[in-house]
């Protein structure tokens, strides 16, 4: 950040070929790279928050993504409401699962990158360069993510050149893998991609979408006791973020209340949820 | 042995000066203009991938003529810069008064050293505030100065002429079509000759308030701007 004493902007931001923030950090300000820190000596993985279950999936005109608002410390609840999902440019979102602080930083880094990039080359990366910067990100994370500091995010866009949604997941090494239909990552998972393989239809509108992706943070937050359920009494639901043709629109707050509020009236008549067809 | 020739620090400084200003005298015009919802660029640029107006951030834009290669730049380490300050600190902390003075400083390092030639562009920075009375325009020149514009500001081709024409024609809060259009005529109005400024070779963007995005930086082009300048925009 530091200018020569003429004030004159230092080498690093006159020279021409980088279109990546994250190179250009590298050059002029690699302490606020996120890969370049000492991972700690032993795990703290209990002591620092950790974001828990994030949904996705894709409908006739795009994508949804849903994340439950709780973050764990241990056995504590950290926070009650944190938001997951963020948009990651017009055309893409990301949620966050695993170490809060380090994955908020990704996020923060991942948007700048994208930006930046089409600030730079006037025109956006394709959703398959998008992804790949992701993992990049994500394998400068490996060090922490040995000593249980791991950032596992998912990505889901809208392709302008495929029309349609699509969705990708990482592991810690920053291996990217395409998912069909639909996916969740984090804590809940398990139960949430168990209860989406029951409802997922591939013709939903975007409003049963969102009822599908919310049943199925309700199953996670049922048997996993990271995941944090629908908050009645404060009025918390999780984050829904729909991606179209025409861009990210988080869905308002009361319009996912509304839909919280007919899962959990269905859920009172039937606690494990809607039942499906045998065969 | 040679003498060396003397020449006085005046005399370099307006070499310097003339062969920048030259330069920049050598393209066309870009005109810089508040309107109603916020400040518009518009540009006679006959390629539409070679951009002389472009986003630097939220709020800020850059327009630019002369030399193509040295204000890209100068664009590339703007939004660099730019960035950088949003990521490390917050959004709301990339001002363009910032920006400005960076330009400034770097201009001016360049212009005064001995080694480089001077850079020979112009420069405009442009930041919306959240009314009228709150919007910045800059004015960089190729030595590093720095001017406060407001209304409207012409640099580069025959700017003197096109900043005549919008003296008579310019006034405040006009829609965004109908300063395409007079905009488009001061553009034509560079010569003795009055010309037709096609609208292929229009170049438009604006930073427009009243767009809900966080990024403000909006490219005018197409049916569009076509309807703007043909004046048979929809009215409402």
């Amino acid at each position: 950040m530091t200018h020569h004493s003429t004030g004159r902007l230092p080498g690093a931001y006159l020279t021409t070929g980088s279109s990546s923030f994250a190179e250009f950090l590298s050059e002029q300000a690699p302490e606020l790279l996120p890969g370049r820190r000492t991972p700690p000596a032993a795990s703290v993985a209990a002591q620092v928050p950790h974001g828990t279950t994030i949904v996705s999936a894709t409908f006739a005109d795009g994508v949804v993504m849903a994340g439950d608002r709780r973050a764990t410390m241990g056995n504590i609840i950290a926070q009650r409401d944190i938001e997951k999902v963020y948009p990651a440019d017009e055309f893409s979102c990301v949620g966050i699962a695993g170490t809060a602080g380090l994955a908020v930083e990704m996020v923060r880094l991942f948007q700048a990158e994208l930006e930046h990039y089409e600030k730079i080359e006037g025109t956006t990366l394709s959703i398959d360069g998008k992804a790949n910067r992701l993992a990049a990100l994500i394998r400068s994370n490996l060090a922490m993510a040995m000593q249980g500091l791991a950032v596992v995010p998912l990505f889901a866009g809208y392709d302008l050149q495929s029309r349609g949604g699509r969705i990708f997941s990482y592991d810690v090494t920053g291996g990217r893998y395409e998912e069909t239909a639909f996916h969740a990552v984090g804590s809940g998972s398990l139960f949430a991609r168990g209860s989406l393989k029951k409802l997922y239809r591939d013709d939903m509108s975007a409003r049963e979408c969102t009822t599908a992706t919310l049943q199925a943070l309700y199953d996670a937050a049922d048997d996993d006791s990271a995941t944090g359920g629908p908050d009645l009494a404060r009025r918390i639901f999780p984050v829904v973020g729909v991606v179209t043709a025409d861009g990210y629109q988080r869905v308002p707050d009361d319009e996912v209340g509304e839909i919280a509020d007919e899962v959990i009236a269905a859920r009172m008549r039937r606690p494990d949820g809607p039942a499906a067809a045998l065969t | 042995m040679t003498t060396p020739f003397y020449v006085s620090p005046e005399q370099l400084m307006k070499d310097r000066a003339d062969f920048a200003r030259k330069g920049i005298a050598r393209g066309r015009s870009v005109v810089v203009l508040q309107y109603a919802d916020g400040i518009a660029f518009v540009a006679e640029n006959p390629s539409q991938s070679l951009h002389k107006i472009s986003e630097i951030y939220d709020r800020i834009a850059f327009a630019a003529v002369g030399r193509y290669n040295e204000f890209e730049n100068l664009r590339i380490a703007g939004v660099r810069l730019a960035d950088l300050r949003g990521y490390s600190y917050d959004r709301a902390d990339v001002t363009g008064r910032g920006l400005a003075n960076a330009y400034a400083q770097t201009l001016g390092a360049i212009f005064s050293s001995g080694g480089e030639k001077p850079y020979e562009v112009e420069i405009f920075v442009a930041e919306i505030g959240d009314d009228i009375e709150a919007d910045q325009i800059y004015r960089l020149t190729y030595d590093g100065s720095v001017a406060v514009e407001e209304g409207y500001a012409v640099m580069g081709g025959a700017a003197e002429n096109v900043s005549e024409y919008l003296r008579e024609h310019y006034e405040a809060g006009k829609s965004l079509a109908e300063v395409v259009r007079f905009t488009a005529d001061a553009l034509g109005h560079d010569g003795q000759q009055v010309r037709q400024v096609p609208v292929e070779a229009l170049e438009v963007a604006v930073l427009d308030r009243t767009r809900t995005r966080p990024r403000k930086f909006v490219r005018v082009r197409g049916e569009r701007l076509a309807s703007m300048y043909d004046g048979t925009e929809p009215r409402g």
